[in-house]
């Protein structure tokens, strides 16, 4: 049975960028930074990608919020393989409730069967949208997802999804990373699922799918289009580095650290 | 009134997730700012027994909510029976401590109580409630922000590193209620593969060993000095997507966030992800072969060095020192 998944690609800076917060300490330090896909959000297009080719087609379709700049993100979804892109133009804060209410509206609007969303984005680290819309849907959670195979086992080379629908896509098996293992869940559908590290490794995107990932359209709304309220209800009041380490020192060998940690850091 | 509301969290065995006793010291720091009175819930099949030992720390009245669709700790199943219950005692604050469960079913709650929430929170600012914020980590901890949460309740997860574990004062009341039962459960859990280990839990350990990639899958090394120094083992990422070590082990921004005594990194480089998870030590260790690797920056002693000499050779003096 074709199926239809929702997902999400946000922009966010490059995992390996370094971050500076700026003299005033109201934002970060934007020059020189990179922008990608929140690689959570990656891992979730690609799981999608992997769903619809084992049950034999149907739809991705991408969501993201933010300024025209996001059109890159969308784009970068396209070019992996989804199938329809929405854009939805915003400048300035957004907290987690817009952006589930956005999800929740588009969703309303599309039907799909499923959404998978990145766990958290790497810039906020909040850890709350996927949950958020699944209980303003009134669908199922399935937070976390793994699975058992390494990113380096068959499973994985072959690129099978971790996610397991049932045939008439009633129910959807989840395993969770959890505290003290992996937890297996069966999901009622329609069902969120957020993605973990290691659901599986992303596709890089073929040039020809670069190529007809230009062409195709990308849809526009606003928050306020989709009847939500944009306004930001955390505030950010202000930015900071953490408190820095005491500088540290190199040892020669295993002797001398002993007898630091034990004289001078009475740690052993 | 701002009264407070911590959710309670169960191990596997119906015995107190110690987690929550973090959670406690947030929800009592923010009392003590806002006048209002700490609660805690306990929700589960027979919340009574678990219901009584929280009552012994410092909470004002536990709740212990008990029915057959909430022995599952599922958060279709949670979140309602709590939003109710906040809404019920006038809660203005709801808190968890940041666990995979915490994690898990805190936004499901406050997004029933259309509530804003912050998380993993890392102290409470402000003196009332009027000026209440919470710091927490952005950028995997390389920012720390400062956040003001303007709904009529608010939300949030406490990190276990930066709360004392709340200690035992009087006893408060338990007061059992009867949570409805949804119309339908939306979830339920099948199975649990444990991460079964002798070696205490890393998030509770005094001395964590973790091994990075430059054990190249051999954590031989890595778990005899741990055996000897009666440590948990934790791993980086890159050993965990390797499927060298489970992925419960895994210290790091998305992984396990570790404050330990004394933390010993062997052949790990010090991904910035990595030391979000770990640089709350007390003593850092750092033993990798290359001197220019960033583990050393946060690294209170560092030797250069391979670590299948140096560790040998440390659990060897660990022992002797016995």
């Amino acid at each position: 049975m074709p199926i239809k998944i929702l997902v999400t690609a946000k922009r966010v800076e490059d995992y390996e960028s370094k971050i500076k917060v700026n003299a005033q300490g109201t934002g970060i330090v934007q020059e020189g930074l990179k922008y990608k896909i929140n690689p959570f959000d990656e891992i979730g297009v690609e799981e999608a990608l992997r769903l619809v080719a084992k049950h034999g087609g149907g739809e991705v379709v991408v969501v993201s919020i933010g300024t025209k700049d996001v059109h890159e993100q969308l784009r970068h979804a396209l070019a992996m393989g989804a199938t329809k892109a929405i854009w939805v133009n915003h400048t300035g804060p957004l907290d987690q409730m817009t952006v589930a209410g956005c999800l929740q509206k588009l969703i309303e609007k599309e039907k799909p069967h499923l959404a998978i969303l990145g766990k958290q984005s790497i810039d906020d680290d909040q850890n709350q949208v996927g949950q958020y819309l699944a209980e303003w849907l009134g669908w199922s959670q399935a937070t976390f997802a793994s699975k058992e195979e390494s990113l380096e086992s068959e499973a994985e080379k072959t690129k099978q999804p971790a996610l397991k629908l049932a045939a008439d896509l009633s129910t959807i098996t989840v395993v969770r990373e959890v505290d003290g293992g992996l937890e297996t869940v069966e999901c009622t559908m329609p069902c969120v699922v957020t993605t973990d590290l290691r659901l599986n490794q992303p596709r890089y995107a073929s040039l020809p799918g670069i190529m007809k990932a230009k062409s195709k359209p990308i849809e526009e709304h606003t928050p306020a289009s989709l009847g939500v309220d944009g306004a930001s209800k955390i505030a950010v009041t202000k930015m900071e580095l953490p408190p820095a380490r005491k500088a540290g020192i190199k040892v020669p060998d295993v002797a001398a650290l002993v007898d630091k940690l034990k004289t001078e850091a009475k740690a052993l | 009134m701002s009264n407070v509301l911590i959710v309670v969290e169960a191990q596997p065995d119906g015995s107190l997730r110690k987690a929550t006793l973090n959670a406690l010291t947030a929800g009592a720091q923010i009392a003590a700012k806002t006048g209002g009175e700490l609660h805690a819930v306990v929700l589960a099949k027979d919340a009574g027994p678990l219901a009584n030992v929280v009552k012994e720390y410092g909470v004002k009245v536990v709740h212990a909510g008990s029915g057959a669709h909430l022995a599952q700790f599922t958060a279709d199943a949670v979140a309602p029976a709590v939003a109710e219950l906040a809404v019920a005692i006038k809660a203005s604050y709801v808190g968890v401590a940041a666990t995979q469960a915490g994690r898990d079913v805190m936004p499901r709650i406050a997004a029933r109580l259309k509530a804003a929430m912050a998380s993993e929170i890392l102290s409470v600012v402000g003196s009332s409630a009027a000026d209440l914020q919470f710091t927490r980590p952005m950028w995997a901890g390389a920012v720390i922000a400062t956040v003001k949460l303007s709904t009529p309740i608010v939300c949030f997860s406490a990190r276990t590193t930066e709360f004392p574990q709340a200690q035992k004062a009087g006893s408060g009341e338990v007061r059992a209620f009867t949570p409805a039962a949804p119309a339908k459960a939306l979830q339920k859990v099948v199975s649990f593969k444990e991460v079964k280990s002798a070696r205490p839990a890393l998030t509770e350990a005094r001395v964590v060993v973790s091994g990075g990639r430059g054990t190249k899958g051999d954590f031989k090394p890595i778990e005899g000095l741990a055996d000897e120094l009666g440590a948990a083992v934790g791993a980086s990422r890159a050993v965990c997507d390797a499927g060298w070590q489970p992925n419960d082990l895994q210290v790091g921004q998305t992984g396990k966030v570790v404050a330990p005594q004394l933390y010993i990194a062997a052949g790990i480089s010090g991904a910035i992800q990595h030391i979000a998870g770990m640089k709350g030590s007390k003593t850092i260790v750092a033993i990798n072969k290359d001197g220019e690797a960033p583990i050393f920056q946060v690294a209170d002693y560092g030797l250069v060095g391979d670590l299948f000499k140096a560790l040998p050779e440390l659990q060897a003096a660990v022992k002797a020192a016995k």
